[in-house]
């Protein structure tokens, strides 16, 4: 079975149903791309998929690790255990903190000692926290922010800080990872060292990786599948080829010109 | 950055402040600057430290905006009281201290399971309801002396017990805010939802938070109760709270450092303001609303004393590392 099952999924805010009826398979090790007019309801369908928001109707199903289990209307923390991980349109990063803080605080769920230990600072402790800050700076090494680890996340520049959230997420250890709009204000050549770094980082983790994206320069390049929803709904999907020649995709996006 | 190294300097830093703290005012007592009517004021700042460095973990690190912190207090303190005036013993002060402390904890847990699913205002008056339940049992119990309250408390601390019960819990709530534990609290002030999208469950560490809070304000409850001899339901109204918040927003929500020294100044003003006492809560009312307009994030924001030149010497130090 796909890593990632969505049956019928329907999300409705009040009158207007932001996600309907939606189906979608994602397989392990895919690269899926995920795209619509602006409102078509894709972060939406991440909000359903991380907890965020809970399905008025419809299931997600994860298969990993040999276990298949319903994960559809779980809190966010109970599904970024069962291994999915993502990040925000509008960067959500704990502005405050330090960049190292920020990959740290993802990586609790794992740690390896407890309350009591937090508060004497154990050997234990100070082991978990040596691993802990060796973990992050390798991680942190994928974007090249290692020397930044002290600063503030918020004094990072934008594009730095839309990096850090894709290093917080796999901070978490994931197995799918959830992208939205990963290149939403970066300029063709940042876009381009991302491109690479996306299908790098799906290389050397297994990763299965489902990215929302505006920019068709990276969708094109890197999905193998790609996964259209208009008004909520599932347009068309196929492989890049197959959707670029879409007529109903073509008409959806007629007069936005992306 | 070496865990082991930072954790050596920081142990360096707390023994010269604790030891320096502790031999400054011994020193001054010896000198006999600080005689029995001081000596109120210094055991009201270490009391306040304790009582408000919990709630700093509560509201200023967690970002749970909490009106009870008298209740929790409450309820050391009568424990405390109850225990040593049935026996007047060192040994049941101790034990008294660690009940009345483990109770307010388990009433942090209760209060906190359900209302701190509520946010800002809501959870602020909720807390406070708990503290009037609280303070209106104290009031009607025949264990707690009803509204005459309890007297004639055996007194059991001194300087350097009141100094010792500072230290150890500085240090520990620093020590739960430098963990990863204490990460988790951080994170859900700075962002829920992400911090749950981070796999934190954030309804766990809010309670976790405001259990230790209200651990910490029933020990400084227990030692408030064997100094001033008396307690009485009054003591812990409203009023009470929001003199243990005073301490944690004027120095700085987030700041360990800013709590020691608010309730020094504090402790102090009122002191100096003894025979004023309608003046000294205007001066609190003036201050509040002067915090606000000029320096809202308080004296010290979310720093601390140490981190500023220990942050910029490892700046300089990572690059050349790479
Ligand atoms: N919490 C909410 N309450 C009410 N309506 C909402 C909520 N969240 C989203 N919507 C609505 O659902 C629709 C889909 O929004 P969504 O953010 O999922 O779109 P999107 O495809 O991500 O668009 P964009 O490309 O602009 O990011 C929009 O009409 C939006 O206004
Ligand atoms: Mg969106």
């Amino acid at each position: 079975m796909a890593l990632l099952t969505v049956k019928n999924l329907t999300k409705s805010f009040g009158g207007l149903t932001a996600v309907s009826d939606v189906n979608m398979q994602i397989e392990e090790g895919e690269l899926v791309g995920l795209i619509g007019p602006n409102g078509a309801g894709k972060t939406t369908l991440f909000n359903l998929l991380t907890g965020v928001y809970e399905p008025t109707t419809g299931k997600v199903i994860l298969n990993t690790h040999g276990k298949e289990r319903e994960i559809q209307g779980k809190k966010p923390y109970n599904i970024c255990g069962e291994g999915i991980a993502r990040t925000f349109q509008n960067i959500r990063l704990f502005k405050e903190l330090s960049v190292l803080d920020n990959v740290r605080i993802a990586m609790h769920q794992r740690v390896g000692y407890n309350m009591m230990d937090a508060f004497l600072h154990t050997p234990k402790y100070v082991k978990e926290e040596e691993r802990m800050i060796k973990e992050a700076e390798e991680l942190l090494d994928i974007f090249h922010l290692s020397h930044k680890k002290f600063e503030k996340a918020k004094n990072l520049p934008y594009g730095e800080q839309r990096h850090l959230e894709i290093v917080r997420a796999m901070a978490t250890k994931p197995d799918l990872l959830l992208l939205d709009e990963p290149a939403a204000g970066m300029n063709p050549n940042e876009t381009a060292a991302l491109t690479e770094t996306i299908a790098q980082l799906r290389r050397d983790f297994g990763l299965t990786i489902l990215l929302i994206e505006h920019d068709m320069s990276l969708v094109m390049k890197i999905c193998e599948r790609i996964y259209v929803l208009n008004y909520g709904q599932m347009l068309a999907k196929g492989t890049p080829d197959e959707i670029r020649n879409n007529k109903q995709v073509i008409e959806a996006y007629l007069g936005e010109e992306r | 950055m070496d865990v082991r190294q930072s954790r050596k300097k920081n142990t360096v830093i707390t023994l010269v402040l604790a030891l320096g703290s502790f031999a400054i005012v011994q020193g001054l007592i010896m000198a006999g600057m600080i005689r029995s009517y001081q000596m109120v004021t210094v055991a009201t700042i270490c009391i306040n430290i304790i009582l408000a460095a919990g709630l700093n973990l509560v509201t200023g690190f967690t970002g749970q905006f909490s009106l009870g912190h008298a209740g929790f207090m409450a309820i050391g303190a009568y424990v405390c009281a109850i225990l040593t005036l049935r026996d007047g013993s060192m040994g049941s002060f101790f034990i008294g201290t660690i009940l009345g402390a483990v109770m307010a904890a388990l009433c942090g847990v209760l209060i906190g399971i359900p209302t701190l699913r509520l946010k800002g205002d809501y959870l602020a008056i909720a807390t406070l309801g708990f503290a009037e339940i609280i303070r209106i049992f104290a009031q009607n119990l025949v264990i707690t002396g009803g509204a005459a309250g309890l007297s004639g408390i055996p007194k059991f601390t001194n300087w350097p017990m009141l100094w010792a019960f500072t230290v150890v819990t500085l240090i520990l709530i620093i020590a739960f805010i430098k963990s990863s534990h204490g990460r988790a609290c951080i994170a859900i002030r700075e962002d829920e939802i992400a911090a749950e999208s981070m796999g934190i469950n954030t309804t766990k560490y809010k309670v976790m938070a405001f259990a230790i809070g209200a651990f910490f304000a029933g020990v400084g409850g227990a030692l408030y109760a064997s100094t001033f001899y008396i307690l009485k339901p009054t003591t812990f109204g409203f009023m009470k709270s929001i003199d243990i918040l005073m301490v944690v927003v004027l120095g700085g929500m987030g700041s360990m450092t800013g709590t020691v020294i608010a309730a020094a100044v504090l402790a102090i003003i009122t002191m100096l303001l003894q025979s004023f006492s309608e003046l000294r809560m205007v001066l609190y009312a003036i201050m509040l609303v002067a915090i606000m307009l000029f320096r809202p994030q308080g004296l010290m924001g979310d720093r601390e004393l140490s981190v500023p030149g220990f942050i910029k010497k490892r700046q300089k130090k990572a690059p050349k590392a790479e």
